[in-house]
């Protein structure tokens, strides 16, 4: 306890970074996340490492791409527009299998939309974050300690399987403070990457760091050799967290902030009486699917509480196969649900018997 | 006390997040579960600026404060945009130099605290928070100077610790009212 | 038997897909003769761009990155950062990649003063997707995107990317070559030679801009395009060095 101090979920990110051994930042200014950028220009001259300002998302994300290449663990950080133009560099870091961390604090959105909290990045981030076929793996924390224990993990996962993680944060875990501590964070040292263009020293053929394959059944099997590893992935990675979930009737399904807002309702139904439980996707590509079939089992209906349009919604009733039905609770445009309107859904389900 | 929600309110520059900030270091060093969420924008230019503050023996589940037990409001609009929203029984604690009004709700406890005219006064022009911090602490019959100091050291930098006494002198005042 | 000539190391012995009469193949091995000379073969990183050249990355021996149209510089960058003390980068660009789709980063890379060297093909149009209009384009010129003619009035004027990067008080080096000729092709090599050089006594951004040929999409003989050069494209894009900042401070003391 006595070692804990409060941080921003910003600038949990970035001490996380730096205790997971990155000491390259390239980023530019976007509210709600420059924090990260701040903490990284304050920190990083004082250890030997690389904060850079760069001229642009476009560039930052190819910077990014250059110290990946390199073998050396690196990231940037924007929030939801700055993302979009992010993503050409993200399609090429996963065509080049290249690992990174990559952070979105999310705003809502489109177009410039506003600075407000946001869930609206979430198919980008699980679909499509740019072109090709390719995943990224993602992370949705949901308290300012987790901030920086999956932003260690995501610097992990990345390393261990050639890919980007993404955090998915949004405005309110990004500018909220609670006590963190990261004493007890345990950093795996980064895998040998015999595959990095670090120099040859004349000592072996020379690495190539390269996305383009113009023979159609070459870039065929580097898709499917890919997919492999996104298999091991969905296998081994997914991550969540259920919340009085044994003897629930209804369960509600959210991530990040939606989940903290959800936790109040719950507990204010419980003491109503209704039986209602969480299941908290912690990984939200790859999706917890098992868990979610198996509670597909035992509720009689579901409840995606999202700062959305409903976009989450999809994956529960695609890991259900729609066995029970799910309803959408939801704000938008940097809107955020209250516990009331959570309790309102959850009672209404109640209401029908559980099915809503 | 399970849970306190609290609502700190005012213009940029009256050090409303810095109030907030504190509060929820005090109750981290006091073994609470805490949170701090501010409004984040333009709006913390010269605007108002506001920030909600946990302070529980419960894991924090929504950070953010909707219907806070404790408002601090220190301008007017504050008060008005804020007031409607206090939990029956709540208490609110108003800087009653820059807000001429009075609350018109009977089912809360209020406190009119001259804040920014003592903070002149007593020459700390910018610890009108800090006074109302104090009220604040006596109210909730926290004022325990070992967990202010420490507190205390937590948000004023190094650089500045010369700050140190004057802000516990300022609390003082304010508990005094 | 005496040797009279023979491949640098540090270019690979695999055939190019270059057309012929194409001057790709020309400066390639300039860049490798340089890599050899100074013996920084081991820890050079090349990074190629998207353009006739994309398969540079084939071509030399060193450790190379192919990298997102136009994002060369920024990559390098990123490279050169991570290991500022071994790591030798250069990128190679063509006109599409560098000053049109890549402008932001080439400016900035020059702002910055990044300590890298970047090899710059200017030849007056996009190769690889089959003749359309540079940013280089000459006024007048017929490419498959300008059939009537570069109209200056319509589509802008072509950017001289030497004389604009040499406002910038960021850069080190920049200068324009060719190498239409033996005696270009020398100087071609030694303008490359102290891009390379400068990297490595840490003096920061060198471009040097090479004017080439390109007989497939001009629609000329090699001999022909090597004449347009001369005739067409220095007087518009003179030869030069337009920046030295070390030789420049070395004549004021």
């Amino acid at each position: 306890m006595a070692d804990k101090v409060l941080m921003k979920g910003n600038e949990a990110i970035a001490e996380a970074a730096l205790h997971a051994g990155c000491r390259h930042y390239f980023g530019y200014p976007i509210t709600p996340q420059t924090e990260i950028a701040a903490y990284m220009a304050k920190r990083m001259p004082k250890i030997g490492g690389t904060f850079l300002q760069a001229e642009s998302e476009i560039a930052a994300i190819n910077m990014v791409y250059g110290v990946a290449s390199a073998g050396y663990r690196v990231m940037t950080s924007s929030s939801s527009p700055g993302i979009s133009l992010k993503g050409e560099g993200l399609s090429y870091l996963a065509g080049s299998d290249l690992p990174a961390l990559v952070v979105n604090v999310q705003r809502g959105g489109p177009g410039l939309g506003g600075i407000q909290p946001s869930q609206s990045d979430y198919f980008q981030a699980t679909r499509g974050a740019g072109h090709g076929d390719f995943h990224m793996i993602v992370l949705a924390p949901a308290s300012v300690q987790e901030m920086a224990e999956l932003t260690v993990k995501g610097f992990e996962l990345a390393d261990t399987y050639r890919m980007t993680s993404m955090i998915l944060a949004d405005g309110t875990m990004g500018q909220m403070m609670e006590p963190v501590s990261l004493e007890d964070l345990e950093v795996k040292p980064a895998p040998e990457k015999p595959w990095a263009t670090n120099g040859t020293k004349l000592a072996r053929p020379h690495n190539i760091v390269n996305s383009l394959s113009l023979v159609p059944d070459e870039l065929e099997q580097l898709n499917f050799a890919r997919y492999e590893r996104y298999r091991a992935v969905e296998e081994n990675e997914a991550m969540y967290e259920e919340y009085m979930m044994e003897d629930a009737e209804i369960c509600i399904a959210a991530f990040g902030i939606a989940a903290r807002v959800s936790k109040n309702a719950i507990n204010e139904a419980r003491r109503r009486g209704i039986k209602v439980g969480m299941i908290r996707p912690i990984t939200l590509w790859p999706f917890p699917k098992a868990v979610f079939r198996r509670a597909a089992d035992q509720v009689k209906s579901m409840i995606s509480v999202e700062l959305s349009m409903g976009q989450m919604i999809e994956d529960v009733r695609l890991a259900t196969e729609c066995r029970v039905p799910v309803t959408l609770c939801n704000r938008v445009g940097g809107m955020i649900p209250s516990p009331e309107q959570v309790l309102e859904a959850i009672e209404n389900a109640a209401k029908n018997g559980g099915a809503n | 006390m399970s849970t306190k929600q609290m609502l700190f309110s005012g213009f940029g520059g009256q050090g409303i997040l810095f109030a907030g900030k504190f509060i929820a270091y005090k109750g981290l060093i006091d073994e609470k579960q805490v949170s701090w969420l501010p409004s984040y924008g333009p709006e913390m230019r010269g605007g108002t600026a506001s920030c909600s503050v946990i302070v529980s023996d419960e894991p924090v589940g929504s950070p953010i404060v909707s219907a806070p037990d404790v408002l601090i409001a220190m301008n007017l609009p504050s008060l008005d945009k804020f007031e409607s929203s206090v939990v029956p029984g709540g208490m609110i604690i108003a800087d009653s130099t820059l807000i001429e009004r009075q609350v018109a709700r009977d089912d809360v406890k209020v406190f009119y605290i001259p804040a920014t005219k003592l903070a002149s006064e007593n020459g700390m022009p910018t610890l009108a928070n800090m006074i109302i911090v104090g009220k604040l602490l006596k109210e909730l019959g926290d004022f325990n100077e070992e967990s202010i100091n420490a507190a205390l050291k937590k948000v004023i930098s190094a650089k500045h610790a010369d700050m140190m006494e004057i802000n516990v002198k300022a609390m003082s005042i304010g508990a005094n009212c | 038997m005496a040797v009279v000539f023979e491949k640098p190391h540090a270019l690979a012995d695999v055939p190019m897909h270059y057309c012929p009469g194409c001057t790709h193949g020309i400066v390639h091995r300039l860049v490798a003769e340089v890599i050899d000379e100074l013996g920084i073969e081991g820890r050079t990183i090349g990074v190629a761009p998207v353009g006739c050249s994309v398969m540079a990355y084939n071509y030399f021996n060193c450790d190379m990155i192919e990298a997102a149209h136009g994002r060369a510089p920024a990559v390098a960058t990123g490279v050169k950062r991570a290991n500022p003390t071994e790591h030798v980068v250069f990128t190679y660009q063509g006109d599409g990649d560098l000053a049109s789709i890549g402008m932001a980063e080439t400016v900035h890379a020059a702002a910055r003063n990044e300590n890298i060297t970047i090899i710059f093909i200017n030849n007056a149009i996009y190769g690889m997707t089959g003749g359309q209009m540079a940013p280089t384009s000459l006024p007048g010129q017929v490419t498959q995107t300008s059939p009537y003619g570069r109209d200056v009035k319509a589509c802008g004027f072509p950017i001289k990317v030497c004389e604009m990067l040499s406002e910038l008080d960021g850069p080190e080096y920049l200068a324009r070559v060719t190498v239409n000729s033996v005696k270009n092709v020398n100087n071609a090599k030694k303008a490359i030679k102290k891009a390379f050089q400068n990297q490595l006594d840490g003096k920061g951004f060198s471009l040097v801009e090479v004017l080439s040929s390109c007989p497939t999409n001009w629609g000329m003989t090699p001999q022909k395009a090597l004449q347009w050069i001369d005739e067409k494209m220095i007087p518009y894009y003179p030869l030069g060095v337009y920046k030295d900042r070390s030789a420049k401070e070395e004549e004021t003391k």
